[in-house]
């Protein structure tokens, strides 16, 4: 699904080196998490993978389903099916959540040379997934997260990608600011949206988000660099003993 | 004789240049406004309220041809059921208009109204001259002076429709004078809807009277030809507990000065004035100029003007509240914006403030920005193209002017225009 080879990165407007060469394959339908130090580079290569301006590749690739990413425009690796779960998801003020859940969605299914979806077929789509996230009409309504809740803007992030029906899923720190309750709906909305065709990159600090998106591969990553590879159990590890011994290890 | 030809004032040869209608109610008014013209002078550069807008082609004795524009695009108010009055290159056309008979308010032509007693003696002239202090305004004073069509309307109920003015340009040198009067009786109510290009050049002016209770909607498009030049005036007064609401869509236009004086003297009374507007090229030039005057207890007066500018373009905006003593529990809201697409375009901005009541709330903001990279990029990753990205954040940026316009059906056909000339003109 994504393979990524060597990939090095820098910030553009300055002489430095955030990813030093990351290599990691992700599997049709696995669930990979990434952890690490802050300023190891996680929520870069979140970015540099979604087309984010300000970064530099300097070396390495990475492609989703053997298609050159780093070629693409923004817009086109998401209607090549990549989708990043913002950890800032923004704020736009006048456009409303609908319209631009439904903008994006006719704008992929355009890209793909898709028939766009009539509006009573959306309406109802966007219903019944919203439920499931307890979304309610209001929040349909109002502006692009503008005045959400934390926990609002996450939820918003799973209807979009339950919309968007994307096959690589990116989760940047979804469970920042998020209540116990709050990360089980949002789990719970990941979790529905597992299937055999579909992959996950969850990038989290913390192992409890791990319970209940439980992943098939951990990694670590330290200094633009994926240290070491492990099963779920290596999140526990880092949960119990910080991220100092395995540093030590691989040093 | 020679060297008093040579030092002729623009002043002076613009009024050299035109004929003064003769005779009825409306002489007194037009003799005071040409000894007012005579005496102010037209504006100059250095006038403080011309600083950003060069008045050159408008006191210009001939104005620059304008190139016609033709367009298959359905005229705005065409879906609404509504009393239509035409005006081509400036002059009233009865054939192509309604019968100007409705219930509830009573319509002329300015050019015919002769009667020595005409009750549109109190408004002509009256509230124009009521707005020259403390800031002159001397192209109004010129056209109460040569105006030579125009419409007088006396609203005394509540009319079952709305009063269109469709302006239509034939000429591509056409210079109009309009002057329109609108007077509300007590409790009366009506909206007036204008839209088209009126001419080559247009010297506009409206004064709308608003008697206690009574209530005037007013909705404003000014055409799309490009090469136009225009300077309006709109002076109103409202009395206790009234409403006046006014809303200008423009889009293109390469010199347009809307002038908007307001004066609330009765309490309780509202008025709004938006304004949305988009430009594209050095060549196009926007000002909307405002001075809300607040002399009654419990006012409120509401300003929102948003510009979209680009490849160049300049917008101006000059917005005054007054709050004279005693006009306590004043609320004033004014807010100037403008989204510059492009290095080159630039947005100025002269918001001001005086207040001589202890007991108000005045809030002002002014900016002028770019595109919002993260909004772009957060669109963008969900799939929507760099330009429809753009264009929804544009709208977006202008929505809360448009928001204005009471009528919803109204609001959704101006943002779908808006919309389409956003991709008309794409980078």
């Amino acid at each position: 699904m994504l393979s990524i080879k060597g990939l090095k990165v820098k910030l553009e407007d300055e002489d430095k080196q955030i990813l030093k060469g990351v290599d990691l394959e992700i599997e049709s339908g696995t669930v990979h998490a990434i952890m690490g130090p802050n300023g190891s580079g996680k929520s870069t290569l979140s970015y540099v993978l979604s087309g984010k301006d300000g970064y530099e590749v300097t070396g390495g690739s990475a492609a989703l389903e053997d298609v050159d990413l780093l070629e693409m425009d923004p817009e086109e690796r998401a209607a090549a099916g990549l989708f990043l779960a913002f950890q800032y998801p923004v704020e736009i003020p006048g456009v409303g959540n609908m319209t631009f859940l439904r903008t994006a969605v006719n704008a992929q299914r355009k890209t793909r040379g898709e028939e766009e979806m009539s509006a009573a077929e959306f309406l109802k789509v966007v219903r019944a997934r919203a439920k499931d996230l307890q979304i309610d009409a209001e929040m349909l309504k109002r502006p692009v997260n503008v005045g959400f809740s934390g926990g609002e803007k996450k939820r918003n992030e799973i209807l979009q990608m339950a919309m968007l029906e994307p096959k690589m899923c990116i989760l940047d720190e979804t469970d920042s600011g998020l209540d116990v309750d709050a990360m089980k709906l949002v789990a719970d909305g990941v979790n529905a949206l597992r299937s055999e065709g579909r992959s996950f990159l969850v990038i989290t600090h913390y192992q409890r988000l791990l319970d209940h998106i439980k992943p098939d591969f951990v990694h670590i990553m330290a200094d633009g660099r994926i240290i070491k590879t492990g099963g779920p159990e290596l999140a526990l590890e880092v949960e119990n003993n910080g991220y100092a011994d395995i540093l030590a290890e691989v040093a | 004789m020679a060297e008093a030809a040579l030092k002729q004032t623009p002043t002076d040869a613009m009024i050299a240049s035109l004929q003064m209608p003769q005779g009825g109610w409306s002489e007194a008014a037009r003799k005071d406004a040409l000894s007012r013209v005579k005496t102010m002078g037209l504006p100059q550069r250095r006038d403080e309220y011309w600083k950003y807008t060069r008045p050159d082609t408008l006191v210009q004795v001939l104005p620059a041809p304008a190139a016609l524009r033709k367009s298959d695009e359905t005229p705005l108010f065409d879906q609404i059921d509504r009393l239509k009055i035409v005006f081509v290159d400036g002059v009233f056309d009865a054939a192509a208009s309604d019968d100007l008979s409705l219930e509830g308010i009573t319509i002329e032509r300015l050019a015919e109204a002769g009667s020595d007693l005409h009750w549109a003696r109190d408004i002509y002239g009256v509230l124009e001259t009521r707005g020259q202090t403390p800031v002159a305004r001397p192209l109004a004073a010129l056209n109460t002076a040569f105006a030579d069509d125009g419409v007088l309307i006396h609203v005394t109920g509540t009319p079952s429709k709305p009063v269109n003015i469709i302006y239509r340009r034939m000429s591509e040198t056409a210079d109009a004078m309009l002057h329109h009067c609108i007077k509300l009786d007590a409790g009366a109510e009506m909206t007036l809807l204008e839209n088209g290009p009126v001419a080559a050049r247009h010297n506009g002016v409206l004064e709308v009277e608003i008697a206690d209770k009574a209530a005037f909607h007013h909705v404003r498009a000014q055409g799309r030809d490009h090469e136009q030049r225009a300077a309006t005036h709109i002076f109103t007064r409202l009395g206790t507990e009234s409403t006046f609401k006014s809303f200008t869509l423009t889009a293109n236009g390469m010199m347009t000065r809307n002038d908007c004086i307001i004066e609330l003297t009765g309490d309780d009374a509202a008025a709004h004035v938006a304004g949305a507007c988009v430009g594209d090229g050095a060549d196009f030039h926007h000002d909307d100029t405002v001075f809300i005057t607040h002399d009654a207890v419990n006012c409120e007066s509401r300003q929102v003007f948003k510009k979209v500018l680009r490849n160049g373009a300049t917008g101006v905006f000059q917005g005054k509240i007054l709050v004279k003593a005693g006009a306590q529990k004043t609320d004033g809201y004014q807010i100037s914006q403008s989204l510059l697409l492009d290095a080159d375009s630039q947005f100025l901005a002269k918001p001001e403030l005086e207040i001589y009541a202890d007991d108000v709330a005045c809030s002002h903001g002014s900016t002028s920005g770019a595109i919002d990279e993260d909004a772009l990029f957060y669109l963008r990753s969900r799939g929507v193209p760099h330009g429809a990205a753009t264009d929804l954040l544009t709208l977006a940026f202008l929505a809360e002017a448009v928001m204005e316009v009471e009528d919803e059906n109204l609001r959704e056909d101006i943002t779908g225009r808006l919309g389409s000339w956003l991709e008309r003109h794409a980078s």
